[in-house]
């Protein structure tokens, strides 16, 4: 095998762009692998780890972008490099057809595009607050995908945007419904009077997904970014949130979920709550509720935020449910798929893209079978000595900082997740493989078809696939469709993320309650 | 706020295209920007430009 890097000065493109080109190279004959990356120090950083970095690379810069090929001989190095020249030009080509010329600047896009109200930020998280901060000058609220943002430079920006009454959605905010307009990762819901403010991404996408699924809607879905409740950030943008869904006319209920937040916020938080008319469903995972009032209720899962605030839209009481099948069918679908294991295959192995999924998660099944090890453990000592490998039961989320570094999100390329899905069903102790698909906007076109190959695999090995897909009939995807193709791999795909943990649980455990 | 809930939105997209076909495909007002790193991603460089701004 032979390896080059090839430096291309100046030709700047975004990564999932580069990721494309890269997936679609690497099949060609005699490649072994084949990475397209900007020449920032991060990504030289992870070409080194994989050995793909040679002394050509190491002089590349942030602005050129840097071509890695390993392959069995010079003359497929070359052919790659000609193909991927090939698409390079074909994008360019594109552009020249598409939109007249496009502005290579904030100012001149404003400039282009008059009264614009919002910038929709996913560079690099080092040059955030570099436009963000002319952004909020400028008078526009911002919506921030981008993760790997310092803390300091998110708490500046919060403050600029809190003195201007501008809304800063974000650093690393997955996802927000505005004016029905789905931004970053959302699904196609309904629009309806339930207002949603949420420091989790994937938070909002399941209970906005519930609530349409049971016939209501949502006014707006604010997004804060997963850090907004931190002692750092202190909420600031929660509370802006709140407010402005109290002003809003269309909006009659409110709720509020996070990430694990930090005490004293959390406490903030609750206690600007119990001043507001509105009546809240408060769902603050990992935290202990407090005691529920007629207009505080709270909630510990993201299944039960949701139906608490449909049952308070529809004046009915709240039921709480385990699953949404009866149960004698529950138990005997799993006791199907446990047929199948073997005494040692006794470990849940999960695989989340999803952070505040695979938190829900870990939360159910910690209760249900004991100690779950993670990248993000729930305590300490719980966490995995090298997120690569899973031991005993495993959540892992793959859409974690330290697996977006110079890729994109695992919503979007499924690489990451199928190589795991593989590596994991290769473990002869793992029972079944817990899954979060999510559709909607912004995230990968045919979920199913991608993981195809993955998922056979696996099922050949006997695990059994537990999915929650989080989507509607109406996202680009279609949920019906996707779940069709699916379970004719052999997955299991229940109604919501807490009913997968729970069912994942019951196959581990044989059928038994 | 005044400007965004309840307006019709104008967004200004930084970064990844597909966002900006995401919310073309939703009829929304959307502009693409050609975005590059400033000053060619050199930190230093673009700490000393922040100064003279």
């Amino acid at each position: 095998m032979i390896l080059k890097n090839i430096v291309k000065k100046n030709t700047y493109q975004d990564s999932v762009f580069l990721m494309s080109i890269a997936h679609r190279v690497k099949s060609l004959e005699g490649i072994e692998e084949v990475s397209c990356l900007m020449g920032t120090p991060e990504n030289k950083k992870l070409l080194a780890e994989v050995n793909l970095l040679t002394k050509e690379g190491e002089e590349a810069k942030p602005n050129d972008l840097l071509i890695a090929i390993s392959a069995r001989d010079k003359r497929a190095i070359e052919k790659t490099l000609k193909e991927i020249k090939k698409l390079l030009a074909e994008k360019e080509v594109r552009k020249k057809e598409g939109e007249a010329i496009l502005p290579k600047s904030l100012g001149s896009a404003l400039d282009q595009l008059p009264g614009a109200n919002l910038v929709h930020i996913s560079i690099s998280g080092r040059y955030v607050r570099w436009e963000a901060e002319k952004a909020l000058e400028r008078g526009l609220n911002l919506f921030i995908f981008s993760d790997n943002v310092p803390v300091e430079d998110e708490l500046e920006l919060k403050k600029i945007a809190r003195k201007k009454n501008l809304l800063a959605m974000g650093p690393d905010c997955g996802t927000a419904i505005i004016n029905g307009v789905a931004l970053g990762f959302a699904n196609v819901v309904r629009r309806g009077d339930i207002g949603i403010v949420a420091a989790a991404g994937t938070g909002l996408q399941e209970v906005s997904v519930l609530i349409h699924k049971a016939g209501l809607g949502i006014s707006q879905g604010i997004g804060t970014g997963g850090r907004d409740l931190s002692k750092e950030i202190g909420g600031i943008t929660m509370l802006q949130g709140i407010k402005a869904l109290e002003n809003d006319l269309d909006t009659r209920i409110i709720v509020l979920i996070s990430k694990p937040p930090a005490k004293e916020v959390a406490d903030r938080i609750i206690k600007e709550v119990k001043r507001s008319k509105k009546p809240f469903v408060v769902n603050f995972l990992g935290t202990r509720p407090e005691r529920e009032s007629k207009k505080i209720y709270f909630a510990s899962t993201l299944e039960e935020t949701a139906y608490k605030a449909v049952a308070l839209r529809k004046k009915k009481a709240y039921k709480s449910k385990v699953f949404s099948e009866k149960k004698e069918r529950i138990i005997s679908l799993a006791k199907k798929e446990s047929s199948k294991l073997k005494e040692r295959q006794k470990y849940i192995r999960g695989l989340f893209s999803g952070g505040t999924l695979c938190d829900e998660a870990m939360l159910i099944l910690k209760d249900l079978i004991g100690d779950i090890y993670s990248n993000l453990p729930l305590k300490p000592f719980l966490k995995l000595k090298d997120s690569r490998l899973s031991q005993e039961n495993s959540l892992v989320d793959l859409g974690d900082d330290e697996f977006t570094k110079g890729r994109p999100h695992p919503m979007i390329d499924f690489t990451l997740r199928n190589e795991r899905i593989i590596q994991e069903a290769a473990d002869p102790r793992t029972a079944a493989i817990l899954l979060d698909i999510v559709l909607g906007y912004g995230a990968h076109p045919h979920p199913a078809n991608v993981l195809s190959p993955a998922l056979k695999e696996a099922k050949k090995r006997g695990v059994s696939i537990v999915a929650s897909l989080c989507g509607t009939e109406d996202d680009p995807q279609d949920y019906k469709r996707q779940k069709r193709e699916l379970e004719k791999m052999g997955a299991i795909i229940m109604p919501s993320n807490a009913q997968a943990a729970r069912f994942a649980a019951l196959v581990v455990r044989r059928g038994k309650t | 706020m005044k400007k965004l809930l309840g307006k019709k939105l104008k967004v200004i997209d930084l970064g990844l295209e597909s966002f900006h076909d995401s919310l073309k495909e939703q009829g929304v007002d959307v502009l693409h920007v050609d975005w590059r790193p400033p000053a060619g991603g050199n930190k230093r460089l673009m700490e000393i430009l922040k100064k003279l701004k």
